[in-house]
């Protein structure tokens, strides 16, 4: 199968690894993957701050480009059969908010293209669940692991137990249960910085709960939530790293030749 | 100066004494959410009570929900008929106008609270002026309507007494203190607290009176049952009001409100324009829903219902207020007016982080929560969306509700009706952004550098070079990483780290990946494959 990566501006500047470990993995299962490289943002932050206006040409270049991902070669495409992107948040936004963006502004052929990019648009474990039909990637991780589901992923994408399945088939890792693992860890994009104090609560008793599992590693399918935890984690030097879902099931040693 | 109460204050504002902070209303606190958050976050025992409260409340109504099979057609027939309500109220309005009037009710209509507070007032001062003996007090049932009218503290202004009968309500009362909770006032308080309120304001109370709950419901029973006996007029708020028949709901646990609904000779209830539903049949739905989102019960102890005055049984004279007071100003928005669907049972409540938190205080309405930061700025009025006023303007502490969620969807999830609070949270915040655009042709900081990471993200050349300049960052972190830096992003690094930027963007080890021959694009390139 063909993929196209989604990167997400955040994997992308800030947490490349996520981005770098889903095409590894995904090429290892034997897939071609391609990186359409106008691609940018999926313009969240802005709709969820209240700048409709401002994510309008955002939303509108992401469906450009990926249209042309998924369009044949012959047509001057990429030819890609879907598109993955390594954040449940990012996809969320593109199943959930692209076309809502557009209608409110009234541009309907816009909402409809991006309805169709959005059809064909996957989180990382839900490609490779649902699509792929693969449950056992064959990683190895030899370590003791927590995971979060993050909100999106959750409740806006319903991947249920997808990312645990792809995790309890890794070998050798030992997977720990996270108490109120489906409470928000309070990163909520600007809210984290508009409501600094409540969020930094929230943080509080997530980091508490990440503690009592004596993990060594915290994973998550959203590098924007492992940032938040990660963050507080660093400050109070806890000692438990955070690594994205697509980091394990890329297999030990995955990152020896980047 | 009075003295401070021995209490742990989860809640809404004390009583305010100041009389200009007083005419903010009941929907509009005096400080923005982040800042009255700040405040309560800072009450250790406040965190403590509401954590252990909220999540007891969330283990009943998941147990409850799982019971059903049926449970998802259930929110959705809700949601259905909600949806239709709103689509035709006018006509539905009218209908139960109609039937309530027929069956011997009077119906009186109220643009806003004081209108309403008014109408009730001249009611029962109606009731004296006929019984050549004034009407000093009344008893009420619990109501979120009332509440919102402020009508107790416009009764006191007129020297009528109003007498809270809900337990919860009664111990909020008797403290002169506001509920925290819509439908669990008094969550906040613990029985050593309660005993300790009884024994102070309570007339005639057992002064040996011990802290055991049934010893404290025992003492509140009688001395409820004397005001009871001797009430001449009663106030309730309605959970439904059924078109069809004119018949009204309120559903309760103590049985308190029957008294109510069912001793006094005059009885006036303050309704909602949002809470019809169109036929009898249709309280099925909304029966099974509210008590199992509520009080994680299959069924509430008492479901009381009314149709106009039935001679010999009951009150003999009925009157129905029906209350806008902005409902209108959010039905004419096709998106907002879904938080019209509300049946105030407070699920969303229970399960969002950011109330677990910081309790009622903070939202500065008497709806608190998921369901207070969207329907409080369209009853109210926002910036950018008018209400039953326009807004306060700038600096409104109505204005950061929207902004009071990080979208976790768990309100979504758990209410009954399928209001999805997220995405009206984000309505909403773009009408406030909107509004502060039409206000204001100079850009905030906000909106400065929305637009400019606007204009960045639209072109993939500027997001290329914008990523770039990111790679400064590594010059400011230790360690591997950044812990300061400057407004707005010390809200963030006050408390978290970010890690360096790193030495390569996806995009730059992507392109320095070698490319397998005869790919079509530069930017193509696959594994090498054993097609």
């Amino acid at each position: 199968m063909r993929i196209a990566v989604f990167a997400t501006c955040l994997a992308d500047a800030l947490f490349p690894r996520a981005a770098q470990a889903t095409v590894l993995l995904l090429e290892r299962l034997g897939h071609e993957v391609v990186f359409p490289a106008d691609q940018t943002c999926c313009g969240q932050m802005h709709v969820n701050t209240g700048y409709q206006r401002e994510a309008l040409p955002v939303v509108g270049h992401h469906v450009d480009v990926f249209e042309r991902a998924l369009a044949p070669v012959a047509d001057g495409g990429l030819g890609a059969d879907v598109i993955v992107a390594p954040s449940g948040s990012c996809v969320g936004s593109v199943r959930h908010q692209h076309a809502m963006v557009a209608s409110s502004a009234g541009d309907e052929p816009l909402a409809g293209r991006a309805a169709q990019v959005a059809a064909k648009t996957y989180e990382l474990s839900e490609l490779l669940v649902d699509v792929l039909g693969v449950t056992d990637v064959g990683a190895s991780y030899p370590h003791r692991v927590t995971y979060h589901p993050t909100c999106h992923s959750l409740r806006l994408l319903r991947v249920g137990d997808k990312p645990l399945r792809l995790l309890r088939s890794v070998a050798g890792i030992d997977l720990v249960e996270l108490p109120g693992a489906d409470q928000c860890c309070g990163f909520g994009g600007t809210f984290a910085l508009k409501n600094a104090d409540t969020s930094t609560a929230m943080l509080a008793d997530k980091m508490r709960a990440v503690q009592a599992t004596s993990a060594e590693v915290l994973t998550a399918g959203d590098s924007s939530c492992l940032m938040h935890i990660g963050g507080g984690l660093s400050r109070l030097r806890v000692g438990t790293r955070t690594v994205h879902l697509a980091e394990i099931l890329a297999g030990e040693g995955w990152d020896a030749n980047l | 100066m009075g003295r401070e109460p021995v209490s742990t204050d989860l809640g809404m504002p004390r009583r305010r004494v100041n009389p200009e902070a007083s005419e903010r209303g009941t929907l509009r606190g005096d400080l923005g959410f982040p800042q009255a958050a700040r405040v309560a976050l800072a009450n250790g025992q406040l965190r403590r009570n509401l954590g252990h409260a909220t999540a007891t409340i969330r283990a009943k109504r998941a147990a409850v929900v799982a019971e059903l099979d049926d449970w998802e057609a259930l929110r959705d027939a809700g949601s259905a008929l909600k949806a239709d309500v709103m689509s035709r109220l006018p006509e539905l309005l009218e209908q139960l106008e109609a039937n309530v009037t027929a069956r011997g009710g009077v119906v009186h209509w109220a643009r806003d609270a004081d209108e309403a507070n008014a109408v009730i007032t001249s009611i029962i001062q109606g009731v004296g002026a006929r019984d050549g003996r004034p009407v000093d007090q009344v008893v009420k049932v619990k109501s979120m309507a009332t509440q919102e009218t402020g009508l107790n503290e416009a009764l006191a202004a007129q020297g009528i007494a109003a007498v809270e009968t809900d337990l919860a309500e009664l111990i909020v009362q008797l403290a002169d203190d506001k509920p925290s909770h819509i439908l669990v006032p008094a969550i906040h308080r613990n029985r050593a607290e309660i005993r300790q309120i009884f024994l102070e304001h309570m007339a005639g109370v057992d002064p040996g009176l011990t802290d055991e709950p049934r010893v404290l419901a025992m003492a509140a029973r009688a001395h409820l049952r004397r005001t009871f006996l001797s009430a001449r007029v009663a106030i309730s708020g309605a959970n439904f009001g059924v078109a069809e028949t004119g018949t009204l709901a309120v559903v309760e646990s103590e049985g308190n409100g029957r008294m109510c609904l069912t001793l006094p000779d005059t009885l006036i209830t303050l309704m909602g324009i949002e809470k019809l539903v169109p036929t009898w049949r249709d309280l099925e739905v909304f029966l099974q829903l509210l008590p199992r989102s509520s009080t994680g019960e299959r069924m509430n102890p008492y479901t009381s219902l009314w149709t106009g005055v039935t001679p010999g049984d009951g009150p003999q004279e009925f009157h129905l207020v029906l209350l806008d007071n902005g409902r209108t100003a959010a039905l004419a928005d096709q998106v907002g007016r879904s938080a019209l669907h509300c049946i105030r049972c407070s699920a969303c409540l229970n399960v969002c982080p950011v109330y677990e938190r910081v309790g009622g205080h903070a939202y500065g309405s008497v709806y608190p929560g998921p369901i207070g930061a969207v329907l409080t700025p369209q009853l109210a009025g926002m910036h950018g969306h008018p209400g039953v006023g326009p807004g306060a303007g700038p600096g409104d502490p109505v204005d950061t509700l929207p902004y009071a969620s990080s979208l976790c969807g768990a309100c979504f999830d758990a209410c009954p009706v399928k209001i999805d609070i997220p995405s009206l949270l984000v309505h909403l915040r773009a009408q406030h952004v909107d509004g502060e655009r039409a206000r204001h042709r100079l850009p905030t900081a906000e909106r400065a550098a929305m637009a400019a990471a606007a204009w960045v993200m639209a072109t993939p050349g500027r997001f290329a070079t914008a990523e770039k300049g990111l790679a400064a960052g590594r010059l400011v972190g230790r360690g591997g990483r950044i812990s300061s830096l400057p407004p707005p992003l010390s809200a963030w690094t006050s408390a978290r780290d970010l890690p360096v930027p790193p030495r390569e963007t996806f995009r730059q080890w992507w392109s320095r990946r070698p490319s397998p021959a005869g790919t079509p694009s530069p930017f193509v390139r696959g594994a090498p494959s054993d097609e």
